[in-house]
């Protein structure tokens, strides 16, 4: 374990994994994007509306990867005390708001068509918007704080709690959307269930992969600067301690 | 006496003495409620049919601007350093801080609603499975925003910055809450446990988080 | 002069500190730092403004953590937070007084909250101590910040603990309040208790230990992000 908690060490595992990830992101975009955007059919139903799909299911996977990963980290951080784990954490909020806000975009952006108005209380859209709302909060408690530690700490309990009410949340939602609209054509998951296509998924899972890998490329250069900006903000502190002491010797 | 008592007793004591803040709270939860008519307008009809809802939303406020009472005075003037010090078991100490939050602001929001029901002319059948809902939602509610209400010592801008973080925590119990009512109301009815396995479930969770934000506000 | 607690001993056991360091918003507060205090001894923290004497009485309290380094009791490491509050009274610059709650009341929820029940002749001695037994059924929020703080300091009267941590007690203290807390610690200590000091002036005793704080600031601090 305190192998991984030395950062040099990390740092060093992440730097040699990070030109396989960001070319894997990159070869698997190249792939995917012309097959997902331009040469694969459009669906018989859907039409090219399809293609949203895309983006908007390889973006709702990474809002929950990314709420899982900082759930792992929060955890490791609050047993183990583990700083890497929390800068994982901190460094991975910021993009699951972006994926969970572009999936509710696309989300919007494919309903248009469908449903004809942009917003319906549709269950997944409902509990994305609900997941966003998680994210926010994470986000403005880990910044609340004069003492940054502090922040930490709270956030990741803030996150445990949240990674709890995450399936009640859903389930609620669920049952209160058939309570209410008892048949609306589904985004997502269950568009792909009901048309199993080589076609569909093919750019589908390439899609997924190459989002995935962007996620973990992105997430090494975040803790890279993080670690690089507690470098800086110790060598200024130190500096600004041994001052102090002159300052005092001088008196 | 046990620790629950002696810290229950206390709060109690003590909002007996501050008792402005609790009426302070069914003030607000009047004057939320009573907004909706002029938002909407008085047509009775429309008014039933958002009754339940707008009872629960803002008794769902009305409940979160009170959390803050639960931690915010003692983590300033000292006490809250001195509770986590006193030996006993942290989560035992917040359990009893919660019951006497839910004593003095979740019961005083029970009784108020049905009055608060008529002026937005809930039908009659709706009455006991409102404060049946009530009853069994709010200990979710007192008990979830502890939590939060333990997350944010310290913070600038706590008062916003709660509401943020456990409301969307509320959306389950709004959902069932309101189901509850509604389901009395067109015939179908919804089963009001499901709010009280939230609650147990809140119970046997909350007051461990929330001990583990009050050490974290305490270092 | 009244002797308060003779009649409680406490078993004799040493608490002590191991190469402690601390670490707050990323500083490195003190490192390095060792202290034992015997029963009936006394630890005297000094030091410039920020140097940590707060911050060391708080790790001592088991509210902060410490980032390296242990506290032990009778050579036993601390390792139940719980436990060890027990067996300790803090006193710090917050006085947690509730003003609504009268002198009586405040401190009567703090025995039964410590020893399990009230006991009327422990609350008389302890208003008695710091002089506020004619403040008895006042509520505390018609008590000046130097009565206040004298209700603090009876705390630590109302049922026994065998270390007392306390945190500049002699603020806002007069003369007389002064000397009667002089008086307590030297009964504390008397039965067999310890006490941790931080104070900028008065010592209130004459043979403690002194511990300066700002000695152990590191100049250079070394960050968990370095190579170790």
């Amino acid at each position: 374990m305190h192998r991984f908690a030395n950062p040099t060490q990390f740092m060093r595992i992440a730097n040699a994994i990070f030109p396989w990830v960001a070319g894997l992101a990159v070869i698997l975009f190249v792939i995917g994007l012309p097959i997902a955007l331009v040469t694969s059919p459009p669906d018989y139903q859907q039409g090219e509306t399809v293609r949203i799909m895309y983006i908007h299911v390889p973006s709702a996977w990474l809002a929950l990867m990314v709420y899982g990963t900082m759930a792992g980290g929060s955890a490791a951080f609050l047993i183990w005390r583990h700083p890497i784990a929390n800068l994982t954490a901190k460094a991975a909020a910021p993009m699951g708001a972006v994926f969970t806000g572009l999936a509710l975009v696309t989300g919007m952006l494919w309903g248009q068509p469908m449903w004809g108005t942009f917003w319906v209380w549709d269950a997944r859209l409902t509990s994305f918007l609900i997941l966003f709302f998680l994210y926010l909060g994470y986000l403005a408690l880990g910044d609340a704080f004069e003492d940054s530690e502090r922040g930490d700490k709270a956030a990741a309990i803030l996150c445990l709690v949240g990674s709890i009410n995450i399936p009640i949340i859903h389930f609620s939602v669920t049952w209160w959307n058939t309570l209410h609209q008892p048949s609306i054509m589904k985004l997502g998951g269950d568009g792909v269930k009901s048309s199993v296509d080589g076609s569909i998924l093919l750019p589908l899972f390439v899609m997924l992969g190459a989002f995935t890998m962007y996620f973990f490329a992105v997430l090494i250069l975040r803790l890279r600067s993080e670690l690089l900006a507690a470098k800086i903000r110790n060598a200024r502190l130190s500096q600004a301690a041994v001052g102090d002491a002159l300052g005092q010797a001088a008196e | 006496m046990s620790v629950f008592t002696t810290v229950l007793a206390r709060d109690l004591r003590l909002a007996l003495r501050q008792s402005a803040d609790s009426l302070t709270v069914i003030a607000f939860f009047a004057i939320a409620t009573v907004l909706f008519p002029f938002g909407i307008g008085p047509e009775a009809n429309i008014l039933a049919r958002i009754a339940p809802g707008v009872v629960w939303v803002t008794a769902l406020l009305a409940a979160l601007l009170s959390l803050d009472r639960i931690f915010t005075v003692d983590f300033e003037d000292g006490t809250l350093d001195q509770l986590i010090l006193s030996g006993a078991p942290l989560p035992v100490v917040v359990l009893a801080k919660v019951t006497a939050h839910w004593l003095t602001t979740g019961v005083p929001l029970i009784i108020m609603s049905p009055v608060l029901a008529v002026t937005l002319h809930l039908p009659a059948e709706g009455y006991v499975p409102l404060m049946l809902a009530l009853l069994l939602g709010t200990p979710t509610v007192s008990l979830v925003g502890a939590v939060g209400a333990a997350l944010v010592l310290g913070t600038r801008r706590g008062g916003v910055l709660l509401s943020l973080l456990v409301l969307p925590l509320y959306i389950p119990v709004l959902i069932f809450g309101t189901a509850v009512i509604e389901g009395a109301i067109t015939g179908v009815p919804v089963t009001p446990l499901i709010l009280a396995g939230f609650a147990i479930l809140a119970l046997t969770l909350c007051p461990w988080a929330a001990s583990a934000a009050l050490r974290q506000a305490a270092e | 002069m009244v002797r308060l607690m003779v009649e409680k001993t406490f078993t004799a056991q040493t608490f002590s500190g191991a190469n402690l360091s601390c670490r707050r918003g990323g500083r490195l507060v003190f490192a390095g730092l060792h202290f034992a205090v015997p029963p009936g001894g006394a630890l005297i923290l000094r030091g410039h403004n920020g140097s940590g004497k707060t911050t060391l009485l708080r790790l001592m309290a088991g509210l902060t953590p410490s980032s390296a380094g242990h506290l032990a009791w009778d050579g036993q490491a601390i390792d139940d937070p719980d436990a060890h509050a027990a067996r300790l009274r803090f006193v710090t610059h917050l006085d947690a007084v509730k003003p609504a709650l009268t002198v009586a009341e405040n401190l009567s929820f703090w025995m039964s909250l410590w020893a399990g029940k009230t006991n009327e002749s422990a609350l008389q001695k302890s208003l008695q101590a710091f002089d506020l037994k004619r403040f008895e059924t006042f509520p505390a929020r018609l008590l000046s910040a130097g009565q206040r703080h004298r209700l603090a300091l009876s705390r630590l009267l109302v049922a026994p603990a065998p270390l007392w941590l306390l945190d500049e007690p002699g603020n806002a203290l007069d003369d007389a309040s002064l000397a009667a807390l002089a008086r307590a610690i030297a009964d504390h200590r008397a039965s067999g208790g310890q006490v941790v000091i931080a104070s900028h002036g008065s010592a209130f005793v004459d043979d403690g230990m002194t511990l300066d704080v700002g000695a152990f600031t590191p100049t250079t601090a070394a960050h968990w992000s370095e190579e170790e």
